[in-house]
């Protein structure tokens, strides 16, 4: 889960890592007041979407006056933001956050990232702040520092040290990014994130370390233990349907193509989604109903797929172990009758008792197309597809 | 000769009063699986499927002479019965349980390292089916009668599609010597490499089918391991070609992140190791067949 920036500056600043003095605003007016409240007389506006980028898109304005401020969010608020991390759509805005400006010396990267390769916590950090890892990745390899975390300890002061001085950071500075370094892996071990980034971290021209911006992810999978971190959830980011889905219990990811897909577990549903693009088709989305299948899950999925209006045929594909496919067959056809499905439906089973579950689906009266092998479905689907389309019947009006 | 689990294999499953415990404990002694109890704190003296249960797994292995563990205890307890697990002195487990927090099981890792390796349990999972050495014995929640005896070794991280490719393989009349599921969260047990080490020193596994998917670094480590280490012909099919970068599909750790994490960047590094990769899921049986075929010629 991601939460916004302001909400991370909280965070962090509570396990000592210190921020710009910044409020909230949820309208011009607002923000206006807010800088007022702050005082000074430079300010940085700043729209809170979940997604960087946010500077070259237009999201970040330097604002010398309330007026400015005033004109800067009015010409924000109710906005899709479009950066590279958002696609095409955007993510809107409902919330800036207005902070003083203050003077940068330098800028750092620094971030914490869960390393799958040591299966610790991993800083990575860079001199060259202010550009996004990948772009220093590839151009400034060698400006990178990484150390990873013993977790039984923790993060030593050592090993903080060693950061900031592999980053030149001047030895009276020193104590500030280890007590910085310190706030940000601790606040990432207790709070269960995956991910905590500053870009930048500033060194300023009176001698401050600042985390002038900062992002966090949690583990979903230990959102039950940190009930105050749950609430930060801001479903105004999130894609309609995937939270939709998300609520049900579905593991739902929207894409661009036309061919919806429902599937029991996850590598079947990303080899299914893999066999149709082999076929000639798009998938319109990821969706992985669990291992189960039972009825209600594939009539919940009916409709979240159906809820696409880009879907023009879909691809049912369940691999039955447990559940044989006689009982997922009669929760195909329950599904069927209980939700409104104007495109053609293919359906493969596989697995204990296929013979049945094809009789059931074949006896059942609906427009079934059947098949049995993975391509099979996959060609038959897009077949499905290409041949409405060629002949202009149950085509769904397109968005 | 099987991989980590077989007829002797004394197993004990932890939460087995669950619903879903229950159900598969009761499948796994229909496969011909050696259960000899299972562990649940405080509902020691019941008895579930006919086998004893203790309060904890010490008194299990006590008791029954257990060396091999199940886990189908609920997220946020698991990590707990996995350490408990391997301070028992078990020496095979395999965790069932999807939704663990990834940093419980980085402290399950650091854990499990303060036992010497001759001692340290070998965990496979968590987020996975388990398992099953065709014939042998069953230690998951797979369809036992989708796998033929027989010399594959696969390795996988995901269930279904691993059913699918076990599936496709009986069509084809080819069995399998062991198929171990390592699960799909970006901290598990053991990696493909891991799991390749065994397969190349058991003597009747002939050939090995990695089925691999986006997301982390293990595809790519078992690369650089078969490369100079592995003898037998390795076959692979990589799921999630047409995954988003950025976007977690389904499972925890199918994420593209890093470079080398999509599933193009894996087969082309699996095929510049030497490894024959199935281009499509729906061949994966068949490609495993065209391998043996040549080996065997």
């Amino acid at each position: 889960m991601d939460i916004h920036e302001y909400q991370a500056k909280e965070v962090l600043s509570n396990f000592g890592v210190t921020v710009p003095p910044g409020a909230l605003a949820y309208s011009p007016e607002q923000a206006a007041y807010r800088a007022r409240e702050l005082g000074g007389d430079r300010w940085i506006v700043k729209a809170q979407v979940h997604a960087g980028g946010r500077g070259k898109a237009g999201g970040v304005k330097l604002c010398n006056s309330e007026a400015e401020i005033y004109e800067a969010t009015e010409n924000l608020f109710g906005k899709k933001l479009v950066t590279h991390q958002t696609g095409p759509e955007g993510k809107g805005i409902y919330r800036v956050y207005v902070e003083g400006a203050v003077p940068i010396a330098r800028e750092i990267y620094l971030g914490f990232v869960l390393d799958r390769s040591s299966q610790r916590v991993m800083i990575v950090a860079s001199s060259e702040g202010g550009m996004e890892i990948e772009e220093i990745s590839a151009e400034r390899p060698e400006s990178i520092v990484r150390s990873t975390v013993e977790p039984a300890v923790g993060l030593q002061d050592f090993q903080a040290r060693e950061i900031a001085f592999q980053l030149g950071i001047e030895p009276a500075m020193t104590q500030q990014m280890v007590r910085t370094l310190k706030g940000c892996y601790q606040a990432f071990s207790e709070l269960d994130a995956t991910m905590v980034e500053i870009n930048p971290l500033v060194v300023t021209s009176d001698n401050r370390v600042i985390a002038l911006d900062a992002k966090m992810t949690f583990d979903d999978n230990a959102l039950f233990r940190h009930p105050q971190i749950a609430e930060l959830r801001d479903k105004s980011q999130e894609d309609p349907r995937e939270a939709r889905a998300a609520d049900r219990g579905l593991s739902y990811v929207g894409l661009e193509g036309n061919i919806g897909c429902i599937v029991n577990g996850a590598g079947l549903a990303m080899a299914t989604m893999d066999t149709i693009k082999l076929a000639g088709g798009e998938p319109a989305n990821f969706l992985d109903i669990g291992g189960g299948a039972t009825p209600e899950r594939v009539a919940k999925a009916f409709r979240l797929v159906m809820s696409d209006s880009n879907v023009q045929a879909v691809l049912v594909n369940i691999f039955a172990g447990i559940n044989r496919c006689d009982w997922v067959a009669e929760g195909v056809v329950q599904a069927l009758k209980e939700v409104q499905v104007d495109v053609p439906v293919v359906v493969r089973l596989a697995g204990t008792n296929v013979e049945e579950g094809q009789k059931i689906l074949a006896q059942s009266g609906l427009p079934l197309i059947r098949a049995t092998s993975l391509m099979e479905a996959a060609e038959r689907a897009v077949g499905a597809w290409k041949n409405d389309l060629d002949q202009n019947t149950r085509v769904r009006a397109v968005k | 000769m099987s991989i980590l689990l077989d007829r002797e294999s004394k197993v004990i499953v932890q939460g087995i009063t669950g619903k879903i415990a229950r159900f598969h404990t009761k499948d796994m002694i229909e496969y011909g699986t050696n259960v000899v109890g299972g562990v649940v704190p405080g509902k020691g003296g019941d008895t579930v499927e006919g086998v004893p249960v203790f309060n904890t797994v010490k008194e299990a292995v006590e008791a029954t002479g257990a060396n091999a563990s199940l886990v189908f205890v609920p997220p946020p307890f698991a990590a707990d019965s996995i350490m408990e697990a391997a301070d028992a002195g078990i020496n095979y487990c395999v965790c069932i349980t999807d939704g663990i927090p990834a940093q419980d099981m980085i402290r399950v890792k650091r854990y499990m390292y303060r036992y010497p390796k001759d001692k340290r349990m070998i965990l496979t999972g968590p987020n996975c089916a388990g398992t099953i050495s065709p014939g042998k014995a069953l230690l998951g929640i797979m369809p036992g009668h989708i796998y033929l005896p027989g010399t594959v070794g696969i390795i996988g991280r995901s269930g279904t599609l691993g059913y699918e490719a076990a599936a496709q393989l009986k069509e084809l009349g080819l069995g399998v010597s062991t198929s171990v599921g390592i699960g799909g969260d970006p901290i598990n047990g053991s990696s493909f490499k891991d799991i390749l080490e065994w397969f190349e020193k058991d003597s009747e596994t002939e050939v090995i089918a990695m089925i691999g998917e986006i997301g982390g670094p293990q595809e790519a480590e078992a690369a650089d391991y078969i490369k100079n280490h592995v003898t037998k012909p390795v076959v692979a099919y990589v799921a999630g070609l047409t995954a988003p970068k950025g976007r977690t599909m389904g499972h925890a750790g199918a994420i593209i992140s890093a470079f080398g994490e999509s599933a193009s960047e894996k087969v082309e590094i699996l095929s510049a190791a030497g490894v024959t990769v199935a281009e499509n899921p729906a061949v994966i049986g068949e490609t495993i067949a065209s391998v043996m075929k040549k080996n065997a010629a």
